[in-house]
This record gives structure tokens, C-alpha cells and sequence, in this order.
């Protein structure tokens, strides 16, 4: 909403300035997003007369005007085709300079001398019509200074309004916002009734009484449709963002500012029959004001002769009924809808009106009739006429009621922590112009019809405490009742596994939660992605499946910002939608590229791996004393290179997946170099076991290396599982420490040497019986896999 | 009288003593003389076929000679360790400004830092960590918060649906709802979590993270959600901001109000209001929603935007670089 200062101080009695006033808003919950003055400085442009006017002895686009300005007259060439004897506008005399940067200085235009410059509108930046010079009225006084006669000293608030506050979308309601922040003495003017001079009136059917229970006609007989509106009403729509449009359209937009009733005029000519509020029915059609011609859907109220749809209401006026410049006769229309039958139309249909911007946040079920004869008031005087009668047709049982709201003021302190005291909150109320009765501490509150937001008790503490001030409420520093609520020690936050990663290299991401469809089937992770029914682009269609695309979005991109070495994580949800309902999933995302180290002098780093990764998500669950039977066993996703990756499994359960991207899938995306990933449930990291101490043993282990010779087909997880099983509690750790394939192994098998440590926590093992150990050890991996001591 | 043999034999030992350059010459020299075949360790074996009256002259003259000898060995051995071992070292030394051996380290998302710095505070003023889902419906989101059916207050929300009709929250306020139909008051949490709004521009992103605070009591007052904001936004920026609050709207706070902030520019004079939180007393009708009688409880809430909070602690201008993920940016916040 924008406000031109000067209009409301035209109201309120203030000495306040803009910026004050514009303060004083901002603390009161009208958010004052700017004070711009309403036109650049214009020293020295004055109201100019064309004295006489001569053709351009030398160009037939020029003519020589001579010109009366502030005590001189003055010889001005000027191209402006309206430029004519008699006329009065803008002159700019020499030495001024104008908003633009031009200078104006003496200069020959075609040989003719010219001390001055007539403008047009945006040279002046009081307007866009660039097709001549600004007209001023007939009684202008030449020679006064423009900023003077046009009250340019003036400057436009404009207030970013709360949707509750569809009082305030009018100078009216501004006005008496101000008056009770303030104080100040505010007065209205007095709106009589027009007498008709006319009989001429509309019928007027309400067909769907629940949208429109109160409509207003009027017709207003033999206008003058080509009237020029008032220059202070045009400045004044101007100021407030609207642009001059013929006197009809000019004055339902000035009483609209005014008084905050939306109202439209009709070309009576155009109405056929009578007028008839209902909802549109299929088949209906109308061109809009804006031109676009639509069919309306069910849910929206049409204003309808008995024929056709005029207008949509609430939102806009139809082409065809619009007036023109050859409209005589016209129909005033002031009335209320319904907000719930008006809410989001205009939305829909891609449009913003000044008028669905108030019905649906809703306006003043009581204002209509002032409204309807303001209107005709200021028409009669703009374009001449005859006014008919008020029409009205009101089903009052479906007009919002005004209800009294009961206000404790025992309410109000233990709300607010405050101690106000009765009469305080008494002219607070009195100056939002509520009335009261009041008994004792306790108020019987009736709002003023435009205040549709006063409901309920909490909606008038809330009154009370803006217009007493936020800043003047107390404030208590935080206390209250201590509970204590601590987490269970087995419970690991988010944050240590996010910081436990930054420790080991990681460097947490974002990435968006929404995903190209196409992308997800590029790497075959489209099962259960769930489409958006209004997603911002093609982009960002479904919502992800996985980290794992958004990851690689982020790798691809570093790769190609020259970094070659990174190791990157991100938690986020992931939704799958599916047969048995929908999953939405914390996960955690990992992924290696390049080298497992920094470049060092020493000598080149060794790039990193499948094992490197796989580390890090063993120490993961290492560290963080994960319970359960961990397993990685091989697995097959379509993201992964089909040799290089693993699923694992914590006590049976899928906790997540890791390896290296599809080769395939890495030429496609185009990344320099392979990418090592990992995505796990964060759940399955998110819970560890509570230590009990046992007792450990103070006696020496014994060590013993194994190396076997094995058919690859026998994965080295199987092996160990094996010796784990065949020892039992005697072996304290068994590892891998070396792999080897080729010569002097049959192809197809590998040799493996395994580190068998063993320990009793009780006494010293013997030697022999260690042995005797390793030759069942031995004998079982060969009965089992095959497996012979390498020789 | 000359020389004795033993007191000739320690000279020349003496001599190779102090000519060993090595350890092991050095050692060559004690096997030699002292060894059990060596030259001195012979004359005491010759000792016995002296006649008795010289042999306990003679066997002191040896012992003299062997005692010198082992003593001038060991200061030799000593000497040429400690020399070996500076050469050792010598050959050792490095140049440790050379840098060490390591992979770049990681680091948390400068969002996830201011996050987790907020939780902070709200932890140590005794709130708990509630959580709730991405993916909502319209009561949790919107009804229940006591947006009216066709509010422009919703449309304001700019909320992304999903054809069945749920929607991706546009708030984290639908985990007041959650909790508070849980749990009896006192409820005293704080709702961290990304949140979505079908909007993206210069200063808008669809996906960014909220964190709402929930407090519901007997005798919660307006004037503690004042003094709890207050300390609250000081403890973050580690500073004495003046702070105000705007009465604003909404739907499910009552009164409502907007948190400005007094700026400190960079040269430490004061600088702009900026909006920082949203804040209110809950709604009677949203404590009424979730069973809660507001004439016995009453409530504050508050929500702030956590973008917002790690540009104005951490000096980012452009929003958009948090979801842009490039390295040289993150790394700026370890």
C-alpha cells in the first residue's frame, strides 16, 4: 500500500514528519518499507503559458513558441505536437537542471534561438506519457514555481501490510491507525447523501447471497466520459501507484484509496436486462479488462446480465462493459463479497487487482452505501450527470457479524507480564474507535466494521499492547522451572558423527532435497521418486531418492574448479515413495576422489580407493562402538561399478551401500577421474553400546601368519568367519596382511597370508597347543574352501 | 730399571687406543690385548712360571697395565660414540619448516555451524531438540497452526505440493503441533530442520533451515518471550545488540511480533535495524487444537531463519553461495 504524507496529514492533525510517521507505523505493525519523495527536486521549472506560437522557419517538426514564464517572456523552440497557443505546462528556465542530468542552457535549434524547455511528463519524472508536453489546467498560475502548485513537497510511504490488516489498505484506515498510535486529532470528511435527479435504476438479483450478500447499483445518467479528471486527483492516484484512466475509472480508484471499498462502473449500454450475482457455470466466457478472455471456473462469482458475464467479481471488470469514451450512461457497482469465494482467484488466473487484493484479505461489510455516494458525489462533479437511485439488494443473515468480544484486563497482564491498569487499556480501545462498556476490569469490546481481524480476546490483547508499544512492554530474563531431559549416553547427535567426519577429511555439503527425475534414472535411483505437483523447474521435479546425484553434482563441479583431491558428506532426508507407504529417511552421504593424501615432497600420493573409503566407514562404525554383526558383502546397484561395490549389513539389516560410481556413469557425467561413494542410514550410526568392563588378561599373545592358497572364488570375509568359528575365544584378532596372485599361483586362486593373534585371558598358551591349533585351523579351510598352505 | 714387557706392551696398546678412528678398530684393539687370546691377557697366564718371588710384582705390573688399558678404551669408546652419534644426527637433520604429510582437512557447513551454535544456546537455557518431518500434511502445517482455509496468509507461503495433496512444510512450526499432542505442557523445545517454499532468487532459496522455539507453561508471559529473545540473539553474536520488537502477524502467534536488531558495522558505530526472528504468544486456538486449555497455559513461540543468522555471524552477502557447495567457500568456515 502506498500513502502520499501530505493526503493523510489532509486527515490527521500531525506535526510528524514522513520519516517520523513512517516510524511510527513500523512500530505499530504497518511495516513502512520506504519514504520516497513524490518527485525529483525541480527548481526552476515554473508553470509556463505559450503566449503565441509561429511554425519553425526552417523545420516543419519545430514551432516557436513564445513563451510567458515566472516575469519574462521568452522564445522557446519546442517538437511537442501538442504545443499550442494558450496552453499551459511545465517550463524549465535556463539554468535548471532537470532529473534527467540535462542542463538547461541558451541554445539555436535550427538557427532560432530558444532560452527554455517545455516538458513532458518524464522529463520532469511526474509520469510516462511521453507523447507530449504535461498538460497543467487552464488556471494554473503562470510564473509559480511547480513544485509549489502541485504540492510536490510531498513524499510516499509505502507499508508492506500484514494479510490481517485489510482495514489499513485504505487512507481511512491509516488515518485512524495514526490517530491512535498518536493521539492526534483525525477527521473524515462528511459524505452526504447524492439526491437522485434521475429514476433510472438496475435490477439486481442476488443468486448466490452466501458470495455477495450486499450489492449496490447506481446509475448515473449522461457523463461526460472525455472530462478531464482534476489535476489534485491525479497527483493523488499518482502518489499512490495508480495511473490516471479517464474520470470514471479515476474516481472508483480514488474512492477505493479513500475509503477502501473496491467498485467498478459498468457501461450501462452494455447490461442487458438486469444484473445478477451467481457463480459461473459451465460454458461461460468473458474478456477480461486485461484482455485475456477466459472461461471462469465453478468457484467464481460472476457479475452477469441476463445474458452474459459482465465482470468477475471482486477481481475484474469485463472488456466489453467497460466504459469508454463514449459512455453516457454508466452503473456504479459497491459491494461486499465474500473473501472465501474471492481468495486466490486472481492467482489463478496469473492476475493481482487492487480490488481481489482487498476482498480477500476483506473489506468493510458496512461501507458500500458511503461508498456508492462518494463516488457519485465526486462523478457529478468530474463528468456532469444525472445520479438514479441507490439500489441495494442485502441479504444481511450472510454479512459478517459485529460481534462484542469480552477483554479482561487480568488477560491482558498475565499474557503481557504487564501491569496496565483499566483506563489505560480503556483509551487505547477508544482511540482504535472501539466501542466499550466496561465493568470494573472488564470490557465488552465492539470493533469498527472494517476491523475484520477482531475476533477473539487474544486479537485485542494484542491491540493493546501495539498502540501501548512493544518497546514500552517489560521484559523478563529467562528463568522457570528446571527440568532435566538428558539424552541416553548411547544416543550419538548428528553432530558427533559430522564433526567426527570434518575430522577425518570430510567436508560437509548441502545440496538440494529436490532432483531432475532424468537425473535419478541416469544413475537408476528413479524407484519411489516422488513428483512435486508445482516444482520450480524440471530441475528440481521429484524429491530425492538418495544424496548420491546431489553429491556428485558438487564433485563434478569442484573437479572441474580444479580441485582434484576432496572427500565430501552431507545428512539429509531422502523420501521414497512406495507400495506400503512413504519413506522419508535421514541419510549420510560419503564420497572420496583422488589422492588419499596432500601433494608432499616426499614423493607421490597414493590415489585413493574402494579400501579407503571402506575405512573410513569401518573406523565410523568403530569409533562409535556400533553394535552388531557388521558385514560387507558384494551387492549389485546400478550406480556402482559392479566389481567394486558393497552393500552392509549390520546384524542382517541393509544400513546402506558403498563403492566406486559406475565407470559408465562417470564418463557420462564427464568427471575427470574416479569417485569413490557411500551413502549409509544415518539411524545405523546413531546408536551405540554402553561400555562393561571385562577383564582383558595380563598374558602375552601369540602370533602366528598363515599363508594359504585359495580359489578366488572364496571371499576372504568367508575365510576369516571360518577361523573365527574354528578358534573361538582363544583368537584375539585375525587380519589379512597380504594378498598376492600370479606366478607361482595357480590363475584363478590367490595366496593369502593371514595374522592369527591369540590370546587366553586366564594364563600363558603353550606352544604345542597353538600348533595343534593351526593344524585343525589348517585342516578346516581345506575341508571348507579348498584352501592349501602355500609352499 | 727398563721398561717391563706388560708396561711396553700398554704403551703400543695405548697407541692403537688412541689412533682408533672406529668402534670397531677400537674393539679390534681390546680383543687383542684384553681378548682371551690377547697379548695381556697372555701375560697373566705367563705369570704363573715366574718364580714366586716375582710373580706378585709382575702380576700387579700387568693388572696396572690391563686396568689402564680398559680404562683408556672405554673413554675412547665413549669418545667415538658420542662422536658417531653426532654424525648420526648430523646426517639425520631435516628441514622442519618443510611442510608435514596430510590430506586437507574437512569441515561443517557454515548453515550446520550457525545451527548447531543456536542449539547451543537454547540447550543451555534448558530446551530439547524436537524433530519432525519433511514431508507434511495441511493440518500439521497450516490448520492446526490456525491458517484459515483461503488465507492469503498461506498463499503468502509459497508451498510446494505433492499431487496427493501433502505438501513439503513450508515452517518448522508443524512440530509444535507434534509435540504438544504428545506431551503436556511444560513443553519447552526448539525445532531445528530445512524447510521448503517455491521461491528462488537473489535473496530466496527453495530450501533453507528454520529453527522454532516452543515454550508452553503456566504464567509464560510475553515479557519473558522479550527477555529469552534478548539474551538469546546477544549469546549468539557475542555482543550487546539493541534490540526491538515490531508487532506483526502471525497466525498462529497472538500478539505477534517481528525482531530487529540494531547492526554493528564492521567500524563498530551503529548501523540498521535488521529483522532477525519472528516471535509471538501461541494462538488460544492453536493450544486449543492440541487439547491444551490456553485460560490454564500459556505460550511463546518464536522462528528464525538460520541462513540468515550465519551470513550476518559469518559475513556472507549472497545466500546463494551456501547451496553452491564450492570448496575455496566452504573451507573458509572450518
Amino acid at each position: 500500500m502506498k500513502i502520499s504524507y501530505r493526503w493523510l496529514t489532509e486527515w490527521a492533525d500531525t506535526d510528524l514528519a514522513a520519516e517520523e510517521v513512517a516510524e511510527r507505523f513500523t512500530l505499530a505493525g504497518l511495516e513502512v518499507d520506504s519514504v520516497e519523495p513524490v518527485a525529483p527536486p525541480l527548481d526552476g521549472v515554473v508553470v509556463g503559458e505559450i503566449i503565441a506560437i509561429e511554425p519553425h522557419p526552417d523545420a516543419d517538426r519545430l514551432r516557436v513558441c513564445t513563451v510567458q514564464g515566472d516575469s519574462e517572456q521568452r522564445t522557446i523552440v519546442c517538437g511537442a505536437p501538442n504545443a499550442r497557443a494558450g496552453l499551459k505546462a511545465p517550463l524549465a528556465t535556463l539554468g535548471t537542471k532537470l532529473p534527467g542530468g540535462m542542463k538547461i542552457k541558451p541554445a539555436k535549434l535550427r538557427g532560432v534561438a530558444s532560452s527554455g524547455m517545455l516538458c513532458s511528463e518524464p522529463e520532469l519524472g511526474l509520469g510516462e506519457d511521453a507523447g507530449g508536453l504535461m498538460e497543467l489546467p487552464a488556471d494554473a498560475p503562470t510564473g509559480e514555481p511547480l513544485a509549489t502548485y502541485l504540492g510536490l513537497d510531498d513524499k510516499v510511504l509505502e507499508i508492506d501490510l500484514t494479510p490481517n490488516r485489510a482495514d489499513c489498505l485504505s487512507l481511512r484506515g491509516l488515518v485512524r491507525e495514526l490517530g491512535a498510535i498518536e493521539g492526534c486529532p483525525v477527521r473524515y470528511p462528511a459524505i452526504e447523501p447524492v439526491e437522485s435527479e434521475s429514476q433510472r435504476a438496475v435490477g439486481i438479483e442476488l443468486q448466490s447471497p452466501e458470495d455477495c450478500p450486499r450489492y449496490i447499483g447506481r446509475v448515473i445518467e449522461g457523463i461526460d466520459a472525455q472530462a478531464a479528471t482534476p489535476t489534485w486527483m491525479v497527483e493523488k492516484l499518482r502518489r499512490c501507484g495508480i495511473r490516471s484512466l479517464g474520470p470514471i475509472v479515476d474516481v472508483t480508484n480514488y474512492v477505493l484509496l479513500e475509503l477502501g471499498q473496491p467498485m467498478h462502473a459498468f457501461d450501462l449500454a452494455a447490461i442487458a436486462g438486469g444484473v445478477r450475482v451467481r457463480r459461473a457455470v459451465k460454458g461461460d466466457r468473458i474478456t477480461l479488462l486485461d484482455g485475456q478472455e477466459i472461461e471462469p471456473d465453478e468457484d467464481m462469482l460472476l457479475i452477469a446480465d441476463h445474458d452474459k458475464p459482465l465482470a468477475l467479481g471482486g477481481v475484474m471488470g469485463g472488456l466489453d462493459s467497460a466504459v469508454g469514451e463514449q459512455t453516457r450512461d454508466i452503473l456504479l457497482e459497491s459491494a461486499w463479497f465474500n473473501p472465501v469465494v474471492i481468495s486466490g482467484r486472481a492467482r489463478r488466473l496469473g492476475l493481482a487487482t487492487e480490488s481481489a487484493h482487498r476482498f480477500e484479505r476483506g473489506v468493510d461489510p458496512q461501507l458500500q452505501r458511503t461508498a456508492v455516494e462518494r463516488a457519485t458525489a465526486l462523478i457529478l462533479e468530474i463528468t456532469g450527470g444525472r445520479a438514479g437511485p441507490v439500489c441495494e439488494q442485502l441479504q444481511d443473515q450472510y454479512l459478517p457479524d459485529t460481534r462484542s468480544v469480552r477483554l479482561r484486563l487480568e488477560r491482558i497482564n498475565r499474557v503481557l507480564g504487564s501491569e496496565l491498569d483499566g483506563d489505560e487499556v480503556a483509551g487505547i480501545l477508544e482511540r482504535l474507535d472501539m466501542r466499550i462498556e466496561r465493568k470494573n476490569d472488564e470490557f465488552l469490546v465492539e470493533a469498527p466494521s472494517a476491523r475484520r481481524d477482531i475476533e477473539i480476546e487474544a486479537d485485542l490483547i494484542e491491540e493493546v499492547a501495539r498502540i501501548y508499544g512493544y518497546d514500552r512492554l517489560p521484559s523478563r530474563r529467562p528463568g522457570g522451572r528446571l527440568t532435566l531431559n538428558m539424552p541416553a549416553e548411547t544416543q550419538l547427535p548428528e553432530r558427533l558423527v559430522r564433526q567426527q567426519l570434518a575430522a577425518r577429511g570430510f567436508q560437509q555439503v548441502m545440496t538440494w532435497s529436490f532432483v531432475g527425475l532424468d537425473r535419478l534414472e541416469a544413475f537408476g535411483l528413479n524407484q519411489g521418486a516422488q513428483p512435486l505437483a508445482n516444482p520450480l523447474s524440471r530441475d528440481m521435479a521429484v524429491l530425492r531418492t538418495s544424496l548420491l546425484p546431489g553429491m556428485i553434482e558438487v564433485a563434478g563441479r569442484n573437479l572441474r574448479r580444479q580441485h582434484d583431491s576432496f572427500r565430501l558428506f552431507e545428512c539429509g532426508a531422502c523420501f521414497v515413495a512406495g507400495d506400503t507407504g512413504f519413506d522419508e529417511r535421514e541419510r549420510l552421504g560419503l564420497l572420496m576422489t583422488g589422492a588419499v593424501s596432500g601433494e608432499h615432497f616426499s614423493g607421490p600420493a597414493r590415489k585413493s580407493d574402494f579400501f579407503d573409503l571402506k575405512g573410513e566407514i569401518e573406523h565410523l562404525l568403530e569409533r562409535n562402538a556400533i553394535q552388531g554383526e557388521i558385514r560387507f558383502q558384494p551387492c549389485d546397484r546400478q550406480w556402482l561399478h559392479p566389481g567394486r561395490s558393497a552393500e552392509l549389513l549390520i546384524d542382517g539389516r541393509l544400513a546402506g551401500w558403498l563403492g566406486q560410481l559406475h565407470p559408465a556413469l562417470q564418463r557420462d557425467l564427464d568427471l575427470a577421474q574416479a569417485v569413490f561413494v557411500a551413502e549409509l542410514d544415518l539411524a545405523s550410526v546413531s546408536r551405540s553400546g554402553l561400555p562393561a568392563h571385562h577383564d582383558t588378561g595380563r598374558f602375552p599373545a601369540v602370533r602366528r601368519d598363515l599363508a594359504i592358497v585359495v580359489d578366488d572364488r572364496h571371499a576372504a570375509a568367508d575365510l576369516l568367519d571360518c577361523i573365527g568359528k574354528e578358534v573361538g575365544n582363544l583368537l584375539e584378532k585375525a587380519l589379512v596382511f597380504d594378498q598376492y596372485r600370479g606366478e607361482g599361483i595357480e590363475s584363478g586362486c590367490r595366496s593369502l597370508a593371514i595374522g592369527l593373534i591369540f590370546r587366553d585371558v586366564s594364563r600363558t598358551l603353550k606352544d604345542s597347543e597353538v600348533d595343534e591349533l593351526i593344524k585343525r585351523l589348517v585342516a578346516r579351510l581345506e575341508e571348507r574352501f579348498g584352501a592349501k598352505l602355500r609352499g | 730399571m727398563g721398561q717391563t714387557a706388560a708396561e711396553s706392551l700398554l704403551d703400543e696398546a695405548l697407541g692403537l687406543v688412541a689412533g682408533a678412528e672406529d668402534e670397531r678398530t677400537l674393539d679390534d684393539v681390546r680383543v687383542r690385548f684384553l681378548g682371551k687370546k690377547g697379548a695381556l691377557t697372555a701375560q697373566l697366564k705367563e705369570l704363573g712360571k715366574l718364580p714366586p718371588e716375582q710373580r706378585r710384582e709382575a702380576g700387579q705390573a700387568v693388572n696396572r697395565a690391563k686396568q689402564s688399558l680398559e680404562k683408556a678404551i672405554e673413554a675412547r669408546g665413549d669418545e667415538l660414540g658420542r662422536k658417531r652419534l653426532a654424525e648420526q644426527i648430523e646426517a639425520e637433520t631435516i628441514d622442519v619448516t618443510l611442510p608435514g604429510r596430510r590430506h586437507e582437512a574437512g569441515g561443517i557447513h557454515p548453515v550446520n555451524r550457525a545451527l548447531d551454535r543456536l542449539l547451543d544456546i537454547f540447550r543451555q537455557l534448558g530446551f530439547d531438540v524436537a524433530t519432525g518431518p519433511e514431508v507434511e500434511d495441511d493440518y500439521y502445517n497450516f490448520e492446526a497452526l490456525n491458517f484459515p482455509p483461503h488465507h492469503p496468509a498461506r498463499a503468502m507461503h509459497d508451498t510446494f505440493y505433492l499431487p496427493d495433496g501433502r505438501l513439503l512444510r513450508t515452517h518448522t512450526s508443524p512440530v509444535q503441533i507434534r509435540v504438544m499432542k504428545e506431551q503436556a505442557p511444560p513443553v519447552r523445545i526448539i525445532a531445528p530442520g530445512r524447510v521448503f517454499r517455491s521461491d528462488s532468487d537473489q535473496t530466496h532459496t527453495p530450501q533453507f533451515h528454520q529453527v522454532e522455539g516452543l515454550l508452553v507453561d503456566r504464567d509464560v508471559t510475553f515479557a519473558d518471550l522479550k527477555g529469552l529473545l534478548s539474551d538469546f540473539v546477544n549469546a549468539f553474536f557475542e555482543d550487546d545488540l539493541e534490540m526491538r520488537l515490531r508487532p506483526s502477524y502471525f497466525p498462529f502467534t497472538e500478539p505477534s511480533a517481528e525482531v530487529d536488531v540494531r547492526w554493528r558495522n564492521a567500524d563498530g558505530t551503529a548501523g540498521n535495524w535488521l529483522e532477525v526472528l519472528g516471535c509471538g504468544m501461541v494462538h488460544p486456538n492453536v493450544l486449543i487444537n492440541c487439547g491444551i486449555d490456553p485460560e490454564v497455559y500459556t505460550g511463546y513461540a518464536f522462528g528464525l531463519g538460520v541462513e540468515r543468522f550465519a551470513m550476518l555471524r559469518y559475513r556472507v552477502d549472497d545466500l546463494r553461495l551456501f547451496f553452491d557447495n564450492d570448496l575455496r567457500f566452504l573451507r573458509q568456515f572450518r
